[in-house]
């Protein structure tokens, strides 16, 4: 029995010697089972349409020996995302992608004792920008005159956006502190339902994506007022930033592949490069163009203080909305 | 009549080969999905998303509908042979299937799940056609209020669900709510009732654990409880004279249950919020509610499968609409759908009617011939089905405990559900013993999610005024509705008490 297992070790070890001189890379690392794709949203939401559309790409393209597995763990507003990556059993084949919760929510619960920068960085593949958007019979077509109405309607005026304390109530925090705005703020559960219920006049403004609005906006029932970009967006060139109005803000949220904590160096080249690789293709670069996503291409270490970054103003925002 | 044409061109379209191969394909990969307990329509598409690379985007589209509708077919199986929900659109049908299957008929519940379901599909499908503009206004006009609204009235139908006795019921659903609370809440923001900090309580508590549990587990331990293994489903072969003997009983006794599913399931479909879990809740609770002979539901009625299967294909069709028309989502499965028409490079929203006529109508054409495969194919799976049903129920048993186990986990990939499963079942053996309904409490699990947002927005919307619900036009009317179900068993109880007392001073 020793003797064919040592047989065996040996036949294999042989075999794979020679096959790695045969590649001619011999240290490179590649996955071994399924990669544990994970998703900080549920199934249907921006980002798990973007993590859909990446897996499709690698597996149109070939791109990966093993399959990324998408696995939604949208729980908790991310909270289970960052648990299940935290202690993730295998962490080279664990990697996930984020979207602005991977900031605030470490922050808003504190209990979790997640710290994103054990996290290891992969790839950041664009950012989402934030416009703001009114029915068409509102009949408001500049910031000016809704500011105005806002100020007029004296705390009934109705805005609704993807939970509390996250992206959407952040921006409006941001309004109503920089106008001297009262808004009634309405959370709900994902873009796709607000963007209906500003259609259908449910509510009076939103702060969607673009690609949340898209559909309404090309049907001419929503209006853009002003996009939270440091440049103006290509899709939308009337329309002005918050910059141009003489405040210095901007905000997206992040579009960014992780992997988990104590990810091993070789892991972590593997998939920075095949994102990189996925970032080059022509798809993404179309989809970025379509959903108006703004790139931010960076490099590993620059995520990593892009992040402290990002932290930073976090805390200073949401400490803000506290007020 | 410019609707015809374009449907004539949708269905030429869905009628070439490669398409009609897709349709076959996808709705017996559907049919078997829908039947795997833990297994739905969201997991086939999520799973075979990536593959519809290799054909143009109307064939795609065509084989991710085909497989949702053969899931929606396919659920009521093992609901029927096994009393497992196949999926979580098929939970309603256990109420009566199984009963059906247990008294030997199960070949009557699976002809009549087949029939209903395809009546449902093909009514939804017309409505579809003629109304979808129309339809997606509608959809449109249904903000927070008016949803909360819809949601009181499915529990009002529910509260007469539980047979007679009303605490008990009204328990079972505030048992079922308490569990829908689990996870997450939306409006603040903050993780609630995550117990001892486990952190798979955040994603909250998946209808579909608490389905399997109480209808696997607990079913099963009831009937080895009952019937010490002896149980004898004397099913005689099917042939073609009983089906067709099964088919006529299908037209005498369960047109009415097919009547409500196939409205009431296809309207609660396009409503972005629900999707066709609720729908077919409803439309059990609604056709008891009108049936003179209701309390025969649940004993094995026909109309009792044939409602909710009715509903769940309908709505399935329903929620295509908003996903077609506005770009929204009407139930998971659609979510997925339109990930990949952003993939396929279209852009879903309003605009898609006007600027790709050939892939809505070639998929709308595809719903009225995947419904006839689907029928076709389903009929001729049910022999096999029914010879299941003839193993002895000692292999049957652990057949089922594995089934549910494997599908729990498959549902979430988490083994904490799976041990959620254990834990309902066992529950729900006992609660069945004390003689709580269990119905109540998985209709809550469904409707809570849904019910609670809802009613926090709306009443944020009206700075905490709950007359929100009673002067909007169209909250007001259902509001009113449900409140009179709710209180009719009272009404009827004061009354019966009264008429008893008088008897006795007479």
């Amino acid at each position: 029995m020793t003797m064919l297992s040592s047989f065996v070790t040996k036949t294999l070890g042989a075999a794979a010697v020679a096959f790695a001189a045969m590649s001619g890379s011999a240290s490179a690392w590649e996955p071994t089972k399924p990669i544990d794709f994970v998703i900080m949203a549920g199934a249907g939401g921006g980002a798990d349409q973007i993590a859909r559309f990446i897996q499709s790409v690698a597996e149109k393209k070939g791109l990966t020996s093993r399959p990324l597995v998408p696995n939604n763990k949208g729980g908790g507003s991310g909270a289970e995302a960052l648990i299940h990556l935290k202690g993730a059993s295998d962490p080279d084949h664990t990697i996930l992608v984020t979207l602005n919760s991977y900031f605030t929510t470490p922050l808003r619960q504190k209990g979790l004792g997640i710290d994103v920068k054990t996290f290891t960085p992969v790839a950041m593949m664009g950012v989402d920008p934030f416009v703001l958007w009114v029915h068409k019979d509102s009949g408001i077509t500049t910031f000016e005159d809704w500011v105005e109405k806002v100020k007029a309607d004296n705390g009934e005026y109705v805005m609704g956006g993807t939970g509390s304390g996250q992206e959407d109530s952040l921006v409006i925090t941001f309004m109503e502190q920089n106008f001297g705005l009262d808004i009634k703020y309405i959370p709900y559960k994902g873009g796709g339902a607000v963007a209906k219920d500003l259609a259908g006049q449910q509510i009076m403004a939103s702060v969607n994506n673009p690609a949340e609005a898209k559909g309404f906006y090309e049907a001419g029932d929503v209006v853009p007022l002003i996009a939270f970009s440091d440049e103006r967006l290509a899709a939308y060139p009337d329309v002005r930033t918050v910059k141009e109005i003489g405040k210095d803000f901007s905000y997206y949220n992040q579009r960014a592949v992780v992997g988990a904590p104590g990810q091993s160096a070789e892991a972590a080249e593997y998939y920075q490069k095949l994102f990189e690789t996925i970032y080059n293709t022509e798809e993404w670069q179309e989809y970025m163009t379509s959903e108006s996503l703004s790139p931010l291409w960076m490099a590993p270490e620059d995520q990593t203080a892009y992040w402290q970054l990002q932290i930073d103003n976090h805390v200073e925002l949401l400490a803000k909305m506290e007020e | 009549m410019e609707i015809l044409g374009l449907l004539s061109d949708g269905l030429l379209l869905a009628l070439q080969p490669i398409n009609v191969g897709m349709i076959l394909i996808g709705v017996t990969i559907g049919l078997f999905i829908g039947a795997m307990p833990g297994l739905g329509s969201v997991n086939g598409v999520a799973i075979l998303l990536p593959i519809t690379f290799l054909v143009p985007p109307e064939s795609a589209i065509i084989f991710l509908a085909a497989i949702y509708y053969g899931a929606m077919y396919g659920g009521a199986i093992s609901s029927i042979t096994l009393g497992i929900p196949g999926a979580s659109t098929a939970v309603a049908t256990t109420f009566d299937g199984r009963p059906l299957a247990l008294q030997g008929r199960a070949s009557l519940a699976l002809v009549t799940a087949a029939l209903a379901s395809f009546v449902g599909g093909t009514i939804s499908v017309i409505l579809f056609t003629l109304f979808a503009p129309l339809l997606a206004s509608v959809a449109l006009s249904f903000g927070p209020p008016e949803i909360f609204a819809l949601m009181l009235l499915a529990f009002a139908t529910f509260v007469g669900l539980g047979g007679d006795d009303i605490p008990k019921t009204v328990l079972s659903i505030c048992l079922g709510l308490v569990l829908a609370s689990v996870g997450f809440d939306e409006i603040s923001g903050e993780p609630r009732l995550v117990f001892f900090d486990i952190s798979g309580f955040l994603h909250g508590i998946n209808f579909l654990v608490l389905a399997i549990g109480v209808y696997g587990i607990g079913e099963m331990m009831w009937t080895i409880d009952t019937t010490r293994g002896k149980i004898t489903t004397t099913e005689s072969r099917m042939t073609l004279r009983g089906a067709i003997a099964d088919a006529g009983e299908f037209l005498r006794r369960a047109w009415r249950g097919t009547a409500i599913g196939s409205s009431l399931g296809f309207f609660v479909g396009i409503l972005p919020a629900a999707g066709a879990t609720p729908g077919s809740l409803m439309s059990y609770g609604v056709a008891k509610m009108l049936a003179r002979d209701g309390n025969e539901y649940g004993k094995g009625h026909p109309d009792g499968v044939a409602a909710p299967e009715a509903a769940n294909n309908s709505a399935s069709t329903g929620s295509m609409l908003p996903m077609l028309t506005l770009g929204i989502p009407g139930s998971p499965t659609t979510a997925i759908l339109l990930g990949g028409m952003v993939i396929w490079g279209l852009t879903p929203g309003p605009r898609l009617f006007t600027d790709q006529p050939e892939f809505v109508w070639g998929l709308i054409g595809s719903f009225y011939i995947s419904n006839f495969f689907a029928l076709v194919i389903n009929l001729s799976f049910i022999p096999l089905f029914i010879w299941m049903l003839r193993m002895p129920f000692t292999i049957l048993a652990p057949m089922i405990f594995v089934l549910s186990i494997v599908g729990g986990s498959a549902a979430t990939k988490d083994m904490h559900d799976v041990w959620l499963i254990v834990i309902f079942g066992l529950a729900a053996f006992f609660l069945r013993k004390f003689d709580y309904p269990l119905a109540p409490a998985v209709l809550a699990i469904v409707l809570g999610p849904i019910a609670e947002p809802t009613l926090r927005q709306s009443l944020l919307l009206s700075s905490g005024d709950p007359m929100i619900f009673l002067n909007r036009p169209i909250a007001g009317p259902i509001t009113v509705i449900a409140i009179i179900l709710i209180f009719m068993p009272l009404l009827k109880m004061v009354r019966n008490r009264m008429r008893q007392q008088s008897e006795k001073t007479a």
